[in-house]
This record gives structure tokens, sequence and C-alpha cells, in this order.
């Protein structure tokens, strides 16, 4: 384009708006082809292989979710990620508020938010090893011996991940209340508890719904953490899709796996919008 | 401020010193509040991250130290059936680089496009790179495992995990960039260079994409740190990155003190690259 400048001036012009008049949505091509090839493509795959079977187009499949052992999977998944959302979601937002209340550019800020990253998004199997090192088999803190006990013995795993998740998501929430507010209440005759009850709360809550879902979508779909945790048994979803899909034990089974990661999909796909809706519900007050 | 409201307020009747009053002890509660939370809190997160830096530094008789399992990270693989750890170390940095490589090439260039000449495509483009938010990756899984067996019969190294893992940081890295787009003139500049006679190469990469550096920075920071974490995908497609090394040595060998060690040196990092990004952040903020 630059030699073309150069030597065809005369002609330019007219070429040029042509050119600018074709469809400059050809600019994202190269990301639509990526995305379309590395994520729309699989979640294609996933629904293809939910709804068909040897024979075509059908939802025989899909009667797998009726069969006891795979909705006692949903049941496991469902009940560790209600646990752990709701207690991650109550001590989030007491630690949110504790550090929201201090110093926004102090360290103690910095440090926490740059530790609940790592912790809530970027520890993996870690945690686990981490957990089996306090009060595991060997632990440094005491040998628990409900460690291998579903759900409790996972639960304090996944909530040392799901609280930082929580001060992520909830600390902007907590940032956007104003000190006008508080003020406004304490002049009209409004004690701590009444500021909680009639403005902060209110406030808060459309946030804290909304955290809350994300935080059960999170667990829902966590994978990591409970695969190194020591108890080796399937309880989860995300445990037996790994089961159905690898064939080291000849149980290999590619359309439960579909099936099983169709309804995941669907679960979080509407637990997902409603923590969208109350986002945008909850960005009103926000600044 | 209760200071200077306190000294303020001194000299007026009872009525009004009665909300000073309660100001100070509000503050008093809140610090209260603040010390307890965080003390209970840090207990919490930082007793396994102390477990397992005791661990990592066991000796071969109970409660004793050594340096041992920080000096077998780079120890060859032993005939104890544990993966090559370092080997996986290197492909985990080269993993994050590639990544980190082609998520910037992908969006920068097609986020600045969309942002001068195809705004109406914004919303889609925005939805395509947050929805890897809502499909959980042990279900994306199940969908790339064809798509891997295809990329299998041309290029066996576990590099290739570097096209889904540049999914995963879709979301992450579409956040920070799309934040410094925001805070920049971007129409302007381009027009300005486009009047000067720049070609669009220029303008995204000599004048818009400098302007976001920070931004750009993010990005990274947070796409490295993501694919330090990875393991459901590398770990169902049966590549061997770091945290599946970690998960194989710690079940090969139980209690490996290697295993602690480098989960601790994998957290450091990671942590390491978070604090560093929140500085970059408080800067932006000041300018």
């Amino acid at each position: 384009m630059a030699v073309a400048s150069t030597t065809q001036t005369g002609a330019r012009p007219g070429r040029a708006g042509r050119r600018l008049a074709a469809p400059s949505w050809v600019g994202t091509v190269p990301f639509l082809c990526y995305v379309g090839i590395f994520l729309l493509l699989p979640t294609g795959i996933v629904i293809w292989g939910a709804v068909r079977n040897s024979t075509g187009f059908q939802f025989s499949n899909l009667k797998l979710l009726g069969n006891s052992d795979v909705r006692s999977y949903f049941v496991g998944s469902i009940e560790l990620s209600a646990i752990t959302a709701v207690v991650g979601a109550v001590l989030g937002a007491v630690l949110a508020y504790a550090i929201a209340s201090g110093n926004p550019d102090g360290a103690v800020r910095r440090f926490s938010l740059a530790g609940s990253g790592v912790l809530a998004q970027f520890g993996g199997v870690t945690l686990a090893f981490a957990f089996s090192a306090t009060i595991g088999p060997v632990g440094y803190l005491t040998q628990a011996s409900w460690f291998y006990d579903f759900p409790q013995g996972i639960v304090p795993i996944y909530v040392y991940f799901q609280v930082p998740l929580m001060v992520l998501v909830f600390l902007p929430a907590i940032d956007g209340l104003r000190i006008q507010w508080r003020e406004a209440s304490e002049n009209l005759g409004g004690s701590t508890w009444h500021y909680w009850r009639y403005v902060g709360g209110p406030l808060l809550a459309p946030a804290f719904t909304g955290a809350l879902l994300l935080l059960f979508a999170n667990a829902l779909s966590a994978f990591a953490t409970i695969q190194a945790w020591e108890n080796q048994i399937a309880y989860t979803v995300p445990q037996q899709i790994s089961v159905a899909i690898s064939s080291e034990v000849g149980t290999a089974n590619p359309s439960e796996a579909d099936v099983l990661a169709l309804g995941m999909v669907v679960m979080v796909a509407i637990i997902m919008t409603g923590y969208a809706l109350l986002q945008r519900r909850a960005a009103r007050w926000l600044r | 401020m209760a200071a200077i409201t306190s000294v303020g307020e001194a000299p007026l009747t009872a009525t009004a010193r009665k909300p000073g009053g309660m100001q100070a002890g509000r503050r008093r509660r809140l610090n209260l509040f603040r010390y307890v939370t965080f003390t209970v809190f840090g207990v919490f997160f930082l007793v396994p991250l102390w477990s397992m830096v005791r661990f990592s530094f066991a000796g071969t008789n109970p409660g004793s130290w050594s340096v041992t399992p920080w000096k077998q990270i780079t120890a060859p693989p032993g005939s104890s059936g544990a993966p090559d750890l370092l080997g996986a170390i290197e492909i985990t940095l080269e993993l994050a680089v590639l990544t980190c490589l082609v998520v910037l090439v992908l969006l920068v260039p097609t986020m600045i496009w969309i942002h001068l000449k195809v705004r109406w495509i914004s919303r889609a483009f925005e939805f395509l790179c947050l929805l890897p938010l809502t499909i959980p990756a042990i279900v994306l899984v199940v969908g790339l495992a064809p798509i891997y067996n295809f990329i299998r019969h041309y290029q066996l190294s576990a590099l290739q995990l570097f096209w889904a893992y540049v999914i995963l940081a879709l979301p992450y890295a579409y956040r920070a960039l799309a934040t410094g787009l925001g805070a920049i003139d971007v129409t302007t500049l381009s027009e300005a260079a486009r009047s000067l006679g720049a070609s669009w190469f220029t303008v995204m990469f000599r004048v818009i994409a400098p302007n976001m550096w920070q931004a750009i920075l993010n990005a990274t920071l947070l796409s490295a740190a993501l694919v330090l974490g990875e393991f459901t995908i590398a770990f169902l497609l049966l590549y061997t990155n770091l945290q599946v090394a970690l998960y194989y040595t710690a079940r090969a060998t139980a209690n490996a003190g290697v295993v602690f060690s480098t989960s601790t040196a994998a957290l450091l990092f990671a942590f390491t690259l978070l604090v560093i990004l929140s500085y970059v952040g408080r800067r932006r903020r000041r300018g």
C-alpha cells in the first residue's frame, strides 16, 4: 500500500474510495477464524456429540441425564458448588469490606489483590498440595480424618480459592459505596444498622447475588483442584467427564462425556446470564 | 478526618457533639474490625502456604530442615518414575511466551480496527471474547479432543497447547486491552496520523499501541499467569506442562518435597507477576 501511494498517485483517489467501501469487517476475519476453530467448533462438537448417535440425529443420548449415576454427579457438583459459593461469598464480602475501608493505594490492598488474583485464578493443583501439607495424611497442622470425605474434605480447599475470587469481583461494588451516603444516613439520625439495612445492603444486594452466582459457576467448572485432591473417587461432573474421555482404564465413553459437558454448558450459561443481568443492575450505582 | 471534626465541633452543644463522638467510636470499631478480619483471614490463607513452604524444606528425618527439595527441581528425572520437572517448566515458560504473543497479535490490531472502522461489530466481538468464561475448560477440552487429534498428525510437541490457551486467555486480555483502548482518544490519534500520511500499519503499531502499553503489559501478565497455572486442558489432552508434571510427581512419590518446592516457586512467580501488574495499574491512574 505504501508502494501504491508513491507510484499511482493519479489513479489513487477512486481506487482508495472503492477499497474503503469494500467491507471493512474483513480486518476481523483472522480473529473470527481463530475463535471459530478453537472456541465455536469445539462447542459445536460437544453439542452435536450429545444429540446424535451412530444412526444419526437423535436425542437418545440425552436419556443418560436421567440415569441415577449421572444424576449423582450433578447432585455432587451442585452440592459442592452451593456450599462453597455461599461460604466463599459471605467470607469474601467481609474481607472485601475490610480491604476497601483501608488506604486505596496502600500496600495491604495491593498485596491482598495480587494474592487474591493468584489464589483465585492461577492456583490449579498447587492448592490441593497446600492443603494436603496442612491437614492431609502427614499434615503439618493436623492430620484430619475427614480430609478424604466428600464434601467436607474438599470444601476448605474450594473456599480457599472462592474467597479471593469474591474479593476480586465484589471489591468494585464496595468501592462504589460513597461516603456521602453514609454521612447522609447519619445526619438523618440513622445508626450503623439502619445504614446497612436501608442503604448499603439494598445497594450491594444485586452485586452480591451476582457474585454468588459467579462463584457457583466457578466451583461448578473447577477441575484441577479436585483432581489433585487425594481422594480419587469421581464425585462431580468434571471428574466424570475426565473419566469418560480418557481411555486409560478401558471405560472411555465419548458420548457420555458429550452429554455431561452439554449439561454443564447449559447450567453455566443460565447462571452466567443471571450474573450478567445482575451486574447490569448493580452497575447503576457504581460511579 | 475524625480528628478534624471533633476539634471543630468541640465548642458546640451536646446535641452536636454526639454525632462527632459516634464517628470516633465508629472509626475505632472499624479499625478493630479490620485487625480482627485481617488476622483471621491471614491465618486461614497463610497457614496452608506456610505448610507448603515448610514441607519444601523438609529433610529425610521428620522435623529436620534441608534444601534438597529445592535442588531436586533441577535434578534430571530419576528412576522413581516421576516426570521430567525441568523439561515441564521449560515447556510451560515457552507456552506462556507463545500464548502472550499470539493473544497480542490476534487482539491488538483487531480491537483497534474495530474501534476505528467497524463499531457495529463491537458488541458481538465483546461477546465472543468473554464467551470462554461461560464455557468451562473441562467442556472445551471435550470438543477440542478431535481437533487436537488432527493437530497431532502434524506436530506432537506440547507447545501446540497454545492454540487452546489463547482462547482461555481471551477474556482476561480483552478486558485489560479494552480498558486501555477506552482511556485514549483512538479516533483523533488515527486521524492525525492518517492525515500526515501514515499507513494503517504505522497507525496501529507506532501510534496507538505505544499509547496503551500499560494495557498491553496487563494483558501479557494475566495471560502468562494463566498459562502457568493451567492443568485441565493439558492433563486431558495428555500433554505434560508444569502442573501436570507436579500432579504425576505427587502421584508417583507421595509427599515428595520437590512437589512442594516447585509449587511454592510457581505460586510465588505468579504472585510476582500480579504485584508488578498492580504497580502498572497505579501509574496509569495517576497519569
